[in-house]
């Protein structure tokens, strides 16, 4: 057992108001970039709908994740690493700008700059690829909402699936429709494809949280990761010429703090947490034959953060207290693995993805309020669950591999979570019969509740900071005799001012506070040779040297010495 | 030094090669050193994808074959070929057919290559003035390369064999004692080309050209997934390429 620590997230899909706040704001934050413009690393998806890129879920075009061989070994959908490397001057299967979008913006320039004229100027479409005007067909969202939905629904691979299977026809009419949001960030994968496809090893898995990333230095441009990744979440800079993806909002995370799409989600519909797993068992968990048992598998994969076992291995490995006290506090793990309501977004591609859905339950309750029925009563509720068979298989099919049951459980974790809790809030008393059904005591369904509705700040995201003390070698170091009034301290630096290394700005910084803080003077005119240090100034007084001299503007500096 | 060996023949076949093979070297430890960010591909797949699947397999395949005659012609002395008992005949054909069909090849991808980038709107737009000035220079060493070859055919009995010129001055070179007389007997089109070639080898490393260098052969032996420890670096960092704004402007600048 090689225990790892992984950063993963969960997306309470019954909050999505799919209102893309976390599309813009992650866009405003990594993609904004020329070779970026069609990016969105986070992008939220209306479901039925083709997705970003269009119709990226058809793996028998795209050609990402793995599959088995004959042999029942892990491969590559796309072929072996011999296949891979003869296909580098052309990449089979890499989706091109019109699956994604062409990119655009406006001419604003022309609102104002237009001459005096009969008409209204107007802010013509201008493509970002070209520079040329162009007409905007295609974007990120474009069915957004089901827009379009009538003409185009048929052509998202899961209706096309579902309808296959189920001989029943997903009609697109405004009464019998189901709807929901898919926000997608790249899903860190234990066993990440895009990393197998990459010719150079410039996408590497970090060992301390198991984020995806890569290697700007290292990538070389063969875009293989475009191809390998079923999720389409590597894009291709084109402009840099290199592939990039998701951080994770690393930066963000080593401190401390949610990634950008969590801390601006409206709906709080993320949890952030680490999970500990087993990095020996995720070749074999993944190379599980019958793809509806891989959720399973990956189950499996997830250790037990209490087990005593586990947390004597995971020091083994080198993972600190405060590592394993998070994973014991850890949301997603509670929501994935204690309470089994959140599923990995399409098991079958053998991935093993690290973010994980709570599938919703509004297309039941919808269904049901249009009705006319009580949406927040257990019976109706399970009734519906069974009876409405076309959001369960959809829902199946995205998160489960097809198999229904799971589905079924989960929804109905869920519904009964909504009616225990709604006969509380009444005043009843609580209806253990309820939780029963679903296998759980009132206790557990009413942590969930907590966890899932109240969802405090500090609940959702359980994020233990990076251990900043490895890195101290690279901290902000001064030299070793800058001790106090120690030759290389600030003021004299033995070969005068401006010798050897920089000061470091900490060290500037404690010197000049110190000195404010304990002087009634304007700080810096001692010890600044006549200079001011304006990051420094506090607004007090008007220190000399602040201005030159009006009168002898080449003397001021010489009377200062 | 042989009598009929003259002032521009040093130059040429003495000095130049060793100051083509220091940039070079020199080139490409400078950039690898230094610009590892640009060192890609610069693929653009990404914009039009259906020639480029014909057009960029025949080039590259066509160019590696190229090269592999290029080394057996050039560092394989003529009398090893004999001592296995390959003729000068069937040498000579077998160079021609198989040289002649590589260099065809390639010239007609980079032929399609060069049209689809000329054609394409985001592909010219993409298009450096350094990428420009590559092409020239390659599609000049593969066309004169391919006219030396061509012209050893159409150009009476079984042309010149440079294996007797061009192949021992190559072979002297790394020695360090340039075989001067040999190469300088070579026809001129012999000179042009390797001319030509010494200045693509010059320019190598300093255009898109270098990704050559790092073909990834590692990935055979590689495991496929790879963990690695976190930067050890911390807190911001300088701004660095890749994050210049969104526009049109940043095309321009990478035109100049």
């Amino acid at each position: 057992m090689r225990v790892m620590a992984q950063m993963g997230m969960v997306m309470n899909l019954d909050k999505c108001i799919g209102c893309h706040t976390c599309s813009v704001t992650c866009k405003q934050a990594w993609t904004n970039r020329a070779g970026m413009e069609y990016v969105w690393f986070n992008n939220v998806e209306t479901r039925p709908g083709q997705g970003y890129p269009r119709r990226y879920e058809d793996q028998e075009r795209w050609k990402g994740g793995w599959t088995l061989n004959k042999a029942g070994r892990l491969k590559l959908k796309a072929g072996g690493k011999a296949a891979k490397l003869l296909g580098l001057f052309a990449s089979p299967v890499q989706p091109e700008l019109k699956d994604y979008y062409e990119p655009w913006t406006y001419d604003y320039k022309m609102l104002v700059e237009a001459p005096l004229g009969d008409d209204f100027p107007v802010a013509r479409p201008k493509s970002l690829i070209t520079g040329e005007d162009t007409k905007i067909t295609w974007s990120a969202n474009w069915d957004d909402n089901l827009g379009g939905t009538t003409e185009l629904g048929h052509l998202d691979p899961i209706v096309e699936k579902v309808r296959r299977e189920s001989n029943e026809k997903i009609k697109f009419d405004y009464e019998q429709t189901f709807m929901f949001y898919l926000p997608r960030i790249c899903e860190h994968c234990l066993n990440p494809s895009c990393m197998a496809s990459c010719p150079s090893g410039a996408i590497y898995k970090r060992v301390e949280d198991g984020i995806v990333l890569v290697d700007q230095d290292r990538c070389r441009g063969w875009r293989q990761c475009v191809t390998g990744c079923p999720y389409k979440k590597i894009y291709f800079n084109h402009k840099t010429g290199k592939a990039e993806k998701c951080t994770f909002c690393y930066p963000r995370i080593e401190v401390g703090q949610p990634t950008v799409c969590s801390e601006t989600c409206v709906g709080r519909l993320r949890y952030l947490g680490l999970f500990l797993y087993d990095a020996d068992a995720v070749t074999g968990a993944a190379s599980t034959e019958n793809e509806q048992d891989l959720y399973e598998a990956q189950m499996d994969v997830i250790l037990d953060p209490e087990d005593p076992r586990v947390q004597a291995e995971a020091r083994k490995q080198g993972i600190a207290e405060d590592w394993l006290e998070a994973a014991r506090r850890s949301p997603v793990y509670k929501l994935a693995k204690v309470y089994k309501v959140a599923l990995p977004l399409h098991p079958e591609y053998r991935t093993m993805p690290m973010v994980w859905y709570v599938p919703p339950l509004s297309p039941v309750t919808d269904l049901l309020k249009e009705q006319g029925h009580d949406a927040e009563d257990a019976g109706n509720l399970f009734g519906a669950i069974d009876a409405l068979r076309i959001p369960v298989e959809y829902l199946a099919e995205l998160f489960t591999a097809g198999d229904t049951s799971k589905i079924d459980e989960v929804l109905k974790k869920l519904a009964a979570m909504r009616s225990y809790m709604r006969g509380i809030s009444m005043g009843n008393d609580p209806d253990d019969a309820i939780p029963e059904k679903v296998g759980m005591s009132g206790e557990e369904l009413y942590e969930m509740y907590r966890l899932m509705a109240i969802a405090k700040y500090e609940e959702r995201y359980v994020i233990p900071q990076a251990h900043a003390e490895q890195a101290h070698d690279l901290e902000e170091m001064g030299c070793s005799l800058d001790f106090e009034d120690g030759p290389g301290m600030y003021e004299d630096s033995p070969f005068g001012e401006a010798s050897g290394t920089p000061t470091p700005v900490a060290i500037e910084n404690f010197y000049a506070l110190q000195a404010r803080q304990t002087s009634e003077e304007p700080p810096g005119a001692a010890s600044l040779r006549g200079r001011v240090n304006l990051l420094n100034w506090d607004g007090t007084g008007r220190p000399s040297g602040l201005f030159p001299d009006p009168h002898h503007p080449a003397k001021s500096a010489e009377a200062k010495e | 030094m042989a009598p009929d060996v003259g002032v521009l023949d040093v130059v040429l076949w003495g000095v130049l090669p060793y100051l083509m093979a220091v940039i070079l070297v020199g080139g490409l430890i400078w950039r690898y050193r230094y610009d590892q960010f640009g060192w890609t591909t610069r693929s653009s797949q990404l914009y039009e994808s259906r020639l480029l699947r014909i057009a960029s397999p025949l080039f590259h395949f066509g160019i590696l074959a190229v090269l592999a005659g290029h080394l057996f012609g050039l560092v394989i002395p003529m009398s090893w070929t004999e001592a296995v008992g390959m003729s000068q005949e069937f040498y000579h054909f077998n160079a021609l057919f198989v040289g002649g069909v590589a260099g065809i090849g390639t010239l007609g991808g980079i032929i399609l290559l060069i049209i689809r980038r000329r054609t394409t709107g985001p592909v010219f737009m993409a298009t450096t003035k350094n990428d420009k000035m590559m092409y020239v220079v390659l599609v000049a060493a593969i066309i004169f390369g391919l006219w030396t070859t061509l012209a050893s055919v159409f150009l009476g009995g079984h042309g010149h064999n440079y294996r007797e010129t061009v192949s021992p001055w190559f072979r002297s070179l790394y020695i360090l004692q340039p075989d001067i007389g040999s190469m300088a007997a070579a026809p001129f089109s012999f000179h042009l080309h390797t001319l030509v070639g010494m200045a693509l080898f010059v320019i190598w490393p300093f255009t898109r050209l270098v990704h050559a260098f790092t073909a990834p052969l590692h990935y055979i032996f590689r495991p496929y997934i790879v963990y690695r420890s976190r930067d050890r670096q911390q807190g911001s960092t300088p701004v660095r390429r890749g994050w210049s704004e969104v526009g049109l402007a940043d095309r321009e600048r990478d035109r100049r």
